[in-house]
């Protein structure tokens, strides 16, 4: 940078305006990039030294390695039915004159956190909860229903908090799509449901994708619920979990820390895999092309 | 219903298979076989009384129209008028409050958008995005079910209508706003509409480019005489499309008729004001002679056509800016008590190129807008003369 400042006034005057950002880029280097690197740096050392022991223990241990399974056959059905359920719902919902109630009704979950969620959940689902008995009272189930402390208290635990969220994101997408494009394809001969397929879907494409990415981000990451309504030594023993036990339990950092880079490249790779196959799909405005 | 069905979607020979491979010039033997479509159509499409309210408004208030077969109808009228409601109410967008369509005896406006086959042109075209020239041009035929082959012949043909060949595989954001306004146009006639309706097409183009559509979609009309219905608040468009104009306010219909009626006799001077009679004054009425009128005040004495209804001793005279001759004022006595005569000073002179555009305040306070060829500089005095024929004579509103 001093090489610059030497070049005359004008490269002085643009490299002053650069000097504004380091602040910035200073907190941001202090506050994401150093933990992450020296998060990073840590999974390499261990008991044998500098290397990749810490990765080789993770995936030679069954018990840790399956945790990975786990987790994405929670997250994946998750984020599917999350998106899958938001994207009618919203389409349905996007034009009616109670939208604005259930979009506060469904902001709620969201702003009331996973742990309140999963401790009410466990009420309402568990085998005394209002729902086993309605089944039992209405002779719909013989003997209660298992809901908690299995995969699918984590499982709906997820679909409760991850729901909202996905709901708003594809709300916002479906009505930044111009209304004239559907009403056009009316006019030329397009029924509810072609309408949707031929212009709705495939403007709705890279909004989904996004909302997908977020939604299973979100959902790869489960801890509290999956400690509170699941069985977190067995079926729902998360990636979460095996990082916290090694940080908190066993006090090894390292393989903590590598557990978490393991769940970030898992992580990555699917959010990699939805955004790449993006490109086969139209990724320009959704409005009439120029006003 | 199922009339209709046929009527729109039915397997009717396509005017575009009827065209002779060997034809030299394909663009020709379009023009015949869709000017032969026309007497197969529909004979008239019959509004009645449409009326459109949202909550307390009524946007559009007792439509009464009779559209025949292949007749270009411009609904015209300033912003809030109703006449894009209108349009809406016959492409099938909105229901209506009251009142009826029907296309000969077949009741329409019961029917969504889709089974109504009206082709319309948007006013921002409403071009998909995520589809090339071709499948926009395209879909409307595939909604129909029409084999890929037909429709690949179909849209070769309507993008040669439109010139736009070339652009085929171009995505429409790509495309400059007269490109996409032809693909909107292409669009909606591939379609083999009984009726076209345009919204405001050339509102978002400009000036040279809206020039040169408005030719581009009379041609078309002239070659497929297909009805259209085009909605417009441009006098100008209204006038040089049209071959009836309707001019609506306030959700009500002031007037109907030919451009030429339209342009000379408006019949209210809410018309006459929206026809480009700029030269408004109330003045008082003296008698009436038949259909003559005499009328004075503000120092100018005036003799007009009377309009019906003048019945109060007060009237109001609409003179259009060409209609007045400027001479420059020979400070003769005389002029300042001849009828039809006034006498101003100029005081704003804009130049139009052709001719200049001038306000003339007269003595007595009274601003008059003029056109004339004739060289004016500010200040000047003038001497401006009314032909007796060209002054229309209302009673207040």
């Amino acid at each position: 940078m001093t090489a610059r400042t030497s070049l005359g006034p004008e490269a002085k005057l643009v490299d002053r305006t650069v000097l504004l950002v380091v602040p910035g880029v200073c907190l941001v280097l202090m506050l994401f990039l150093y933990p992450f690197l020296y998060g990073l740096a840590l999974s390499f050392t261990g008991h044998e030294g500098f290397g990749l022991g810490n990765y080789a223990r993770f995936f030679s241990t069954p018990f840790q390695s399956q945790t990975i399974a786990t987790t994405l056959w929670i997250s994946l059905p998750a984020t599917l039915v999350n998106v899958g359920l938001a994207l009618p719902i919203a389409f349905v919902t996007r034009q009616h004159r109670l939208q604005r109630i259930l979009t506060t009704i469904l902001v709620v979950p969201m702003t009331l956190g996973t742990v309140l969620i999963a401790e009410g959940l466990l009420i309402y689902l568990g085998p005394q909860g209002w729902l086993n008995r309605f089944l039992l009272i209405t002779h719909l189930a013989a003997s209660p229903v298992h809901l908690t402390h299995n995969y699918w208290g984590v499982f709906l635990s997820l679909v409760v908090s991850g729901f909202p969220f996905a709901y708003l994101l594809l709300l916002s997408y479906l009505t930044g799509i111009d209304p004239a494009l559907p009403q056009a394809a009316a006019t030329l001969g397009a029924s509810a449901w072609r309408q949707f397929i031929h212009i709705y879907l495939p403007l709705l494409i890279p909004g989904l994708a996004i909302v997908f990415c977020l939604s299973f981000v979100q959902a790869f990451s489960v801890f509290p619920s999956a400690v509170l309504l699941g069985t977190p030594a067995g079926p729902t023993r998360v990636i979460s979990i095996a990082a916290y036990q090694a940080a908190f339990e066993d006090y090894d950092y390292p393989m903590a820390s590598a557990i978490a880079i393991i769940m970030a490249g898992a992580q990555l790779l699917v959010v990699m895999l939805v955004l790449t196959s993006r490109v086969l799909f139209y990724r320009g405005p959704s409005g009439g092309a120029k006003g | 219903m199922k009339k209709s069905e046929q009527r729109n979607y039915g397997e009717r020979p396509s005017i575009f298979s009827v065209v002779p491979a060997e034809l030299t010039n394909a663009i020709e033997g379009q023009k015949k076989s869709f000017a032969a479509q026309r007497h197969q159509a529909f004979r008239e499409l019959r509004l009645q009384r449409v009326t459109r309210s949202f909550g307390n408004t009524i946007a559009l208030n007792g439509l009464d129209l009779t559209i025949r077969s292949g007749e270009f109808i411009a609904l015209l009228g300033p912003s809030g008028c109703g006449k894009s409601t209108a349009l809406n109410c016959l492409a099938g967008l909105l229901p209506l409050t009251e009142g009826s369509i029907s296309l000969d005896q077949q009741r329409i406006d019961q029917l969504p958008p889709e089974r109504r086959g009206f082709g319309m042109v948007f006013q921002n075209y409403a071009l998909f995005p995520h589809m090339t020239v071709r499948r926009n041009v395209g879909f409307g035929l595939l909604m129909r079910g029409i084999p890929r082959k037909e429709i690949r012949r179909r849209v070769d043909a309507a993008l040669e209508l439109v010139q736009l060949q070339a652009h085929a595989h171009k995505l429409p954001g790509r495309l400059s706003g007269g490109q996409q306004q032809r693909v909107a146009i292409a669009r909606a006639i591939v379609i083999e509409p009984p009726v076209i309706l345009m919204d405001e097409p050339l509102s978002n183009l400009d000036a040279k480019l809206r020039l040169e559509m408005r030719a581009e979609i009379k041609r078309i009309h002239r070659d497929l005489q297909r009805t259209t219905i085009y909605v417009t608040h441009d006098q100008d468009e209204a006038l040089s499309l049209a071959d009836r104009i309707v001019v609506l306010n306030d959700g009500r219909t002031l007037q109907i008729g030919s451009p030429e009626e339209i342009y000379a006799k408006p019949v209210s001077l809410q018309v006459a004001r929206f026809m480009g009679y700029r030269n408004i004054f109330e003045l008082t009425l003296e008698r009436v002679e038949g259909d003559r009128a005499f009328l004075e005040g503000s120092g100018i004495q005036m003799e007009g056509v009377a309009q019906e209804g003048l019945s109060s001793r007060r009237a109001v005279i609409a003179v259009r800016p060409d209609d007045i001759v400027v001479d420059a004022s020979a400070n003769n006595v005389m002029d300042a008590a001849t009828r039809n005569v006034i006498l101003g000073q100029a005081e704003i002179v804009e130049y139009g190129g052709r001719d200049y555009l001038v306000d003339v305040s007269t003595e007595s306070g009274l601003l008059f807008h003029a056109r004339t060829p004739r060289r004016v500089a500010a200040g000047e005095r003038l001497r401006l003369t009314i032909p007796t024929e060209r002054v229309l004579v209302f009673s207040p509103e």
